[in-house]
């Protein structure tokens, strides 16, 4: 293990395999990304392996769009000797209340503004996309045909080996222990497998970036919440679109490979790092897709299991560096919704470190709109 | 052994897949997993897992006791939606 480095990123899910490529695409040298488990082994991994536009906020609607049309032409871009497995079937979001339904036309209003292709579709249109869809217990639809799936796992991985071809190195079961600010400045890096002299360092470890930020004194605004997802038996293709509810509380789609995922929020998760699995969830996904989709719920459920979001207070992520230690930089609070954002993620962080001109204007998401009152609530997660 | 030889018969995946990946340096169950989704269908690999990591364990010089497999998560076996949805209600009852 080297000794030293221009920059150290910490967690090697897509946020920080998206931010070292981006790094060292940019010319930076002498990175090294830690990672306390295997490359994709947090939130990433865990994913629902989804990726929309269809998003209530503008900051969201355009860090998606760009996220898609990057993800669009990864294999390329990356070139990647795997398939990311990208597959735009689109997103179908469905209401069962005249809030609900109210909510989604004012998102589509942001979503055009962005150039967005979504649009509202009526339930007889809803049920000709998803022929099994129980439209008698919804008030409408709304649809975007370029949302999709993308395979998180290879996602990740064409990031990593482009990174690592770009001269990044990656230490894998290397878990950090403490980091050094020396005059209010970070100066280095301890972990279990021995220490990295470093003036900068990126927490890019979502579910476990509060806990990180307190080794060097600092309380970010965030809280890690266990969601869980569980996947049927392949069978043959019978549904194009992700059906996603936020009342309802349900998104599911079928992979390319013919199995279901599907996952919904448990109410009362208490605000820790577990991530086992309950028998609480598998229950109530079961009564929900019996409900919403009954011809999935013939299927055998194979395996459950559960990630962290890592929620803000507003729902959308912290993208900065952070005031009074200098040279340590935030990527985290993804809310759910990090991976989808991978490559406006790493876009942003790495112009922000190296004071580049911005691609993407994410002022926004500054640390400090906590404590300015300034927060923009994302209406639209699961 | 047969390169050709399928691995995983739930995914498709043979030796030679593993072999390779193991030759690009994912030598953890876990990451092979992700990769070729061995162990992610019908027999959640109780099948292919043995396998993969004899063949990890090849590769590396490491005892296959050392090794570790992925997280036992539920079911054991594959159970219809339907049928815990209708139990679960019946309990609420």
């Amino acid at each position: 293990m080297k000794n030293k480095a221009d920059i150290v990123i910490i967690g090697a899910g897509i946020s920080g395999c998206s931010i070292a490529y981006n790094l060292a695409k940019r010319g930076a040298k002498n990175i090294v990304v830690l990672e306390k488990s295997f490359i994709c082994s947090g939130s990433t991994g865990a994913c629902g392996a989804g990726f929309r536009m269809q998003w209530g906020t503008e900051m969201n609607c355009r860090m998606s769009k760009f996220s898609t049309e990057f993800f669009e032409n990864a294999n390329d871009i990356l070139e990647y000797d795997g398939d990311i497995e990208l597959r735009q079937s689109g997103y179908l979001m469905i209401a069962d209340t005249e809030k609900e339904l109210a909510q989604f036309r004012k998102n589509i209003e942001v979503q055009h503004a962005c150039g967005i292709p979504s649009r509202m579709v009526s339930l007889e249109e809803a049920k000709e996309i998803v022929p099994h869809l129980n439209t008698d217990i919804l008030s409408g639809a709304a649809y975007c045909a370029k949302d999709g799936f993308l395979n998180p796992h290879k996602t990740t991985d064409a990031f990593y080996k482009a990174a690592k071809r770009l001269g990044v190195e990656f230490y894998t079961f290397t878990e950090v222990t403490g980091i050094k600010v020396e005059n209010g400045r970070i100066a280095g890096v301890e972990t279990n497998k021995g220490n990295i002299e470093t003036r900068i360092v990126v927490n890019a470890a979502n579910g476990w970036s509060q806990g990180l930020a307190k080794l060097v004194g600092v309380e970010l605004p965030l809280y890690s919440e266990r969601h869980q997802i569980l996947v049927t038996e392949p069978v043959e293709p019978m549904q194009d679109p992700m059906v996603m509810a936020f009342n309802l509380n349900l998104y599911v789609q079928q992979t390319p490979h013919g199995s279901f995922i599907m996952g919904r929020s448990d109410a009362g998760e208490p605000r820790d790092l577990r991530r086992t699995s309950s028998w609480h969830f598998l229950e109530e996904m079961a009564k929900t897709i019996d409900k919403v989709l009954p011809a999935i719920g013939k299927l055998r459920v194979v395996r459950q299991w559960a990630g962290l979001y890592n929620m803000s207070p507003d729902r959308q992520p912290i993208y900065d560096k952070v005031e009074g230690v200098e040279g340590f930089y935030v990527a985290c609070g993804f809310s759910g919704h990090g991976f989808m954002f991978g490559p406006v993620t790493g876009t942003v962080m790495a112009e922000m470190i190296l004071g580049l001109e911005p691609t993407i204007d994410a002022s926004r998401l500054r640390l400090s709109r906590f404590a300015e009152g300034n927060l923009f609530t994302e209406p639209s997660v699961v | 052994m047969d390169e050709n030889t399928i691995i995983c018969r739930c995914s498709d995946v043979t030796l030679k897949d593993i072999r390779e990946l193991i030759a690009q340096g994912y030598v953890t169950y876990d990451e092979i997993k992700r990769l070729t989704r061995i162990g992610m269908g019908p027999c959640q690999g109780k099948t292919c897992g043995q396998l993969v990591l004899r063949e990890i364990a090849n590769a590396t010089g490491q005892n296959i006791a050392d090794l570790s497999f992925h997280n036992i998560r539920p079911p054991v076996v594959g159970v219809k939606l339907h049928l815990i949805a209708e139990e679960a209600e019946k309990h609420e009852e």
